[in-house]
């Protein structure tokens, strides 16, 4: 309870405390907002890319898929096709699928202890708050292409109009938004609710999702709420991308907060565990087929073994054993 | 390692994806700065520029709400000066539609806000010479 306390705190006043920082550092401390997005971009697209490396490069010397179905053997024994895919093609639509809908959440389940017996029950509510959560974050992070891009691609407008069906205001809602802190909100609930999780969370968990949290929040407050200049932004952000980047004027610290806070969640993910994005592409338990029956896979650094078989030694010794009487 | 080549290439897609606005600010360096706005006639506008850029349509729809909902009309700007709450009559008396509204929201990339759809924009409309 007492860290539930302490934890929901925190929440609260992290994203204000930034936004304070900033808005009473000096105007000078600004110049160093592009050095900071290239820094954080730098760190995002290089640090990724060396752990994806030394993930590329360890060693998967046998097939190690999880599996959760029957597997392909006698032909009039149907196979699980998706579940224990036993060829390179259905083991990527299975990591597909995994990446797309992330089907291995589905099987998410809690168990109860009854007066009598412990039941497990389906719990799909990771699976909806995780599914949820992540289109929501690709839906926002395309339409963020508008600022960064020029032309506008007509695929960026097009998602937009899609995004805020509703005549809200001067501010059209993009529902997507809405999602994205529905979703956030319930993860972060989630882990300080459960106890069993509570218990398995550890700091980096209450990180990745503050930062997220903490990016949202001050994105929708300055969209909806405070207000901002998304012409100066889209010419900082627009000149960002073309490295020759220009100050923007008329900005508050509400951007900046939320600049800043996004480039500490860029430059955080090589080193945390939202890496998961690279790595679920290279872990051995999905991207491998099962057919380690089918096909023999000889691990190729194993040390040569002498070895000595029954049919050389039958071979060597054919004419003792004859003399004997020996059968063969 | 027989995969190789399959990773390098997801190590390429990576790259090109996340670049993907570099790439385009580099193909279209002409095209990329901010295009230059119709200067408006009048020295000033009916709030600080600054103002105006944050919150235009803030203004406009509040004008929109007191002109239709409120019959109240009449706006005093901030140097003092008296406008009628109008998106055509007044915004458009200073600004073109196209070489400033238009411009600045393709730049900025707003979907297109769907007051022209009953709105008229008085230039479009050259006054005609009556027989
Ligand atoms: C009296 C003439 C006049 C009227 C009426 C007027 N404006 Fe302006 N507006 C100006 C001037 C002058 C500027 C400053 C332009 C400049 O500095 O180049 C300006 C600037 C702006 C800007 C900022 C443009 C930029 O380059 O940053 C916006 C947005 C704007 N006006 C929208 C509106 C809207 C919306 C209305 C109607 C509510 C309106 N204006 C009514 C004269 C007017
Ligand atoms: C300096 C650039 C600029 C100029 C000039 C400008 N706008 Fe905008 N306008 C914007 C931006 C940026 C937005 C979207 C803000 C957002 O996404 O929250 C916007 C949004 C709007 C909206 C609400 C959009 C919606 O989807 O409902 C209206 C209405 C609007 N502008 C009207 C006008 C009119 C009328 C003029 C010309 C008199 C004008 N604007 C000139 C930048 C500009
Ligand atoms: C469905 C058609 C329709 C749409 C779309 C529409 N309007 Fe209007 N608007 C009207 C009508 C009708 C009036 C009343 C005109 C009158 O009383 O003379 C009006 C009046 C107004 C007025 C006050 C009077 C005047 O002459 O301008 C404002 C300001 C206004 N609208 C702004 C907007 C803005 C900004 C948008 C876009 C976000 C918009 N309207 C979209 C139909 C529309």
């Amino acid at each position: 309870m007492r860290y539930r306390a302490g934890f929901a705190l925190l929440i609260a006043l992290a994203p204000a405390c930034s936004g304070v920082a900033l808005a009473f550092l000096p105007k000078s401390f600004l110049v160093l907002a592009p050095a900071v997005a290239y820094a954080a971009c730098a760190i995002f697209l290089l640090g990724l890319l060396a752990r994806l490396w030394r993930w590329t490069s360890s060693p998967v010397p046998f097939r190690i898929p999880t599996t959760c179905g029957q597997q392909r053997s006698l032909a009039w024994i149907p196979p699980a096709r998706l579940d224990n895919p036993s060829t390179g093609l259905t083991a990527g639509a299975r990591m597909l699928l995994e990446v797309l809908t992330f089907r291995s959440l589905l099987r998410n389940s809690r168990s109860r202890a009854g007066s009598d017996a412990v039941t497990s029950h389906d719990s799909l509510g990771l699976w909806l708050g995780a599914i949820v959560f992540h289109w929501s974050l690709l839906i926002i992070l395309l339409r963020h292409l508008r600022l960064f891009v020029q032309p506008v691609p007509a695929f960026v407008l097009t998602l937009q109009k899609l995004d805020a069906p509703f005549h809200t205001g001067a501010h059209p809602l993009y529902l997507s938004d809405v999602a994205l802190l529905l979703a956030l909100a319930y993860l972060l609930l989630r882990r300080l609710a459960n106890p069993l999780v509570r218990y398995v969370s550890l700091l980096t968990d209450y990180l990745a999702l503050w930062l997220l949290l903490e990016v949202a929040l001050t994105g929708v407050l300055m969209r909806y709420l405070i207000g901002v200049d998304v012409t100066s932004i889209k010419q900082f952000a627009v000149s960002l991308a073309a490295f020759s980047p220009v100050l923007p004027r008329n900005c508050g610290p509400w951007f900046f907060a939320h600049l800043f806070l996004a480039c500490s969640l860029a430059a955080y993910i090589p080193f945390s565990k939202i890496a998961h994005m690279a790595g679920v592409w290279l872990s051995p338990t999905r991207n491998l087929a099962n057919n380690n029956r089918a096909v023999r896979h000889i691990n190729p650094w194993n040390a040569p073994v002498k070895t000595h078989t029954y049919a050389e030694w039958l071979e060597e010794n054919k004419d003792k054993l004859k003399s004997a009487g020996i059968p063969e | 390692m027989r995969e190789r080549w399959l990773i390098t290439l997801g190590y390429g897609v990576f790259v090109v994806f996340f670049t993907f606005p570099l790439w385009r600010a580099a193909a279209a360096r002409s095209s990329g700065s901010m295009p230059r706005l119709q200067s408006s006639p009048a020295g000033q506008c009916v709030a600080p520029v600054e103002q105006m850029r944050v919150a235009h349509m803030n203004m406009l729809f509040q004008w929109r709400e007191d002109a239709v909902r409120h019959n109240n009309l009449t706006f005093v700007a901030y140097n003092g000066k008296v406008y009628r709450k109008s998106l055509d009559g007044t915004c458009l008396s200073c600004h073109d539609k196209q070489q400033f509204c238009d411009r600045c929201h393709a730049y900025s990339g707003v979907s297109g806000p769907d007051c022209w759809n009953c709105h008229n924009d008085p230039r479009a409309f050259a006054p005609r010479v009556m027989p």
